[in-house]
């Protein structure tokens, strides 16, 4: 045998390895993925990154155990957008992208990577959990699973966590998406659950479908685990990249402003706000006309739709919008909308994305269902994570703003940069009805005459009204400027390139004491 | 068969349509009234209306049925 050939056969050897790793488990998984329109996890990267290149670390995990290709989980560095960023993916063909040892080593080092390097995380999830016979390998040690999770929280905040649910993440391995900071799920295959429907019903007697349990419609919907809801896996991925436009590498790094677009062509502000504060309008036509066309990204659009939180362009600067929609329970705040709104302005706040809170709130909800379920911390999580925020802030009152509801939505006690109102704009502790119902209610029930009593109230509306005009508001510099509805968008813009400078030194303690 | 449901307890200001009614998704089929807002329900799927559970001027608890409509 000459040397060359010698070579060559090492290259064969290679070569033949490679491809038992490329092609990941038997043929009949590649068939079932199929039937359940899942793609195999080395396609779902190819429509992941740019050019579909990347380059992988520990390829040749368990590369002697024959059946466990890359030990079932792929790590790779590409970019996405032109930026880098890290990826996990579980490649369920190979034990139902089961976690051994050599799985979760290789996710802890691309977290590794990813911090060390500053660059955004993304997982690919579709996994069964952890591998029981590997517990001890796998489980409870330094390097076991719970690093991972670890190391997701030591790194939230400082590179963009992302989250591709495409198949289960059932049990500790749920924690993944929990870690994250959105979670896209892929209706019909995705869920999640700590214990599977069969488990529930030894250990607790319960009957339930994985749909009804943890399927991606429930979590989109009803937990608020999951913040986007996606038909097919190709549209998982292109959400994923859109998403990512919006954010720098790291925490470090300010976002990029892109290039312009005008908003979409519709009625104008001025049509599109009824005048009767308690009338119903569709808050997502209001932002429709705020927002460069297309740029709108909507998070946990299905959950607690009552607050509508995403990140959009204005004259193609970043922005997070907070916003009440009085089309939806009124606009009032719930628990879970404070839960939302709280998530959101962390999440915008981490990565210097400068917030605009859009309000036509008439409060938090009141009554006995909403306090026993802790309405008051919900809002103080809110109002916290408000209050904490340091990115640039704009206030905006559209319409009514009343009670703890003005608080949330960054009412001029909180520092925002600027609180800018509407005409339509109605700041008070509570609407004229109640309060002149709360005030005058003994007189106004002492007046016999119906017709008597009714010029009463109107007369004590009317003084209301004018107690709280937002001129007068304006007069007294509570509020900073009043704007045409029709130039809000350009006022915007105006503000949030000036803003763009804004550093504010963090106060002097370890951390806060988040409400929960 | 679809039950339109109370997105949160109030009382009923107006019943917008009625018995036979033909309905599309997204339709207004009852207004609420609570925490002194206006609030539309609306159709989740498009059909005939089968039966109108409540009427002006009723209390309705969270989740409480309003209308019935047949798809």
């Amino acid at each position: 045998m000459t040397k060359t050939t010698e070579k060559t056969g090492y290259n064969e050897r290679l070569e033949q390895k490679l491809a038992t790793i490329f092609a990941g488990g038997h043929p009949k998984y590649h068939e079932k993925m199929k039937e359940s329109n899942k793609l195999f996890v080395r396609d779902r990267l190819k429509l992941l990154f740019d050019d579909e290149n990347y380059v992988e670390d520990g390829r040749f995990a368990n590369v002697e155990a024959g059946d466990l290709p890359a030990d079932g989980v792929v790590t790779a560095i590409g970019k996405v957008n032109g930026q880098t960023v890290c990826v996990m993916a579980n490649d369920s063909t190979v034990k139902a992208g089961s976690w051994g040892f050599r799985t979760v080593e290789k996710i802890i080092r691309i977290q590794e990577t990813a911090e060390k390097m500053q660059v955004p995380m993304l997982y690919l999830v579709d996994s069964a959990g952890a591998r029981i016979t590997d517990q001890l390998d796998m489980f409870p040690n330094r390097r076991g699973a719970g690093r991972i999770f670890h190391n997701q929280v030591r790194m939230s905040g400082m590179v963009p966590q992302v989250c591709l649910l495409f198949g289960p993440s059932a049990a500790g391995g749920a924690y993944i998406p929990a870690f994250c900071d959105i979670v896209i799920m892929v209706e019909g295959n995705a869920s999640m659950y700590l214990g599977s429907p069969r488990m529930a019903e030894k250990v607790i007697g319960e009957k339930v479908t994985l749909e009804e349990m943890g399927g991606a419609r429930m979590h989109c919907t009803v937990s608020g685990v999951g913040d986007v809801l996606v038909a097919t896996e190709e549209e998982a991925i292109s959400e994923a990249r859109r998403y990512l436009q919006n954010f720098p590498a790291n925490f470090a790094v300010k976002p990029e402003r892109i290039e312009a677009k005008a908003a979409k062509a519709g009625r104008t502000l001025e049509a599109i706000i009824p005048e009767n504060q308690n009338a119903p309008f569709d808050m997502y036509e209001l932002i429709d006309q705020l927002v460069d066309e297309g740029s709108f990204f909507d998070i946990k659009k299905l959950f607690a739709a009552e607050l509508i939180t995403g990140i959009a362009r204005i004259d193609g600067q970043v922005v997070g919008i907070l916003a009440n929609q009085p089309k939806v329970k009124g606009g009032v705040l719930f628990g879970d909308s404070a839960d939302k709104g709280a998530k959101f302005i962390n999440l915008c706040d981490a990565f210097s994305i400068p917030l605009l809170f859009l309000a036509d709130v008439p409060g938090f909800m009141i009554g006995t269902k909403v306090e026993r379920a802790g309405i008051i911390r919900h809002g103080a999580k809110f109002i916290a994570a408000m209050s904490s925020a340091t990115v640039p802030k704009i206030s905006v009152i559209v319409r009514k703003a009343y009670g703890a509801g003005l608080y949330a939505m960054a009412g001029p006690a909180f520092e925002p940069d600027v609180c800018i109102a509407l005409p339509t704009a109605q700041i008070a502790v509570m609407g004229p009805e109640a309060a002149v119902n709360a005030v005058y209610s003994n007189k106004i029930e002492a007046i016999e005459d119906p017709k008597e009593r009714i010029k009463y109230v109107q007369e004590k509306h009317r003084e209301y009204k004018e107690e709280i005009d937002i001129y007068k508001l304006a007069s007294e510099l509570i509020i900073d400027e009043i704007v045409a509805p029709h130039q809000l968008r350009d006022v915007l813009a105006q503000r949030l390139s000036f803003y763009e400078s804004k550093e504010l030194p963090l106060p002097y303690r370890k951390h806060a004491i988040t409400p929960v | 068969m679809k039950e339109l449901k109370a997105s949160m307890a109030g009382t009923v200001l107006s019943v917008l349509v009625g018995p036979g009614d033909t309905v599309t998704p997204g339709q207004p089929l009852v207004m609420l009234e609570s925490m002194k807002m206006e609030i539309p329900v609306e159709a989740e799927v498009g059909g005939t209306v089968e039966k109108i559970h409540v009427e002006v001027g009723s209390f309705v608890n969270e989740e409480e049925t309003l209308v019935t409509v047949a798809e």
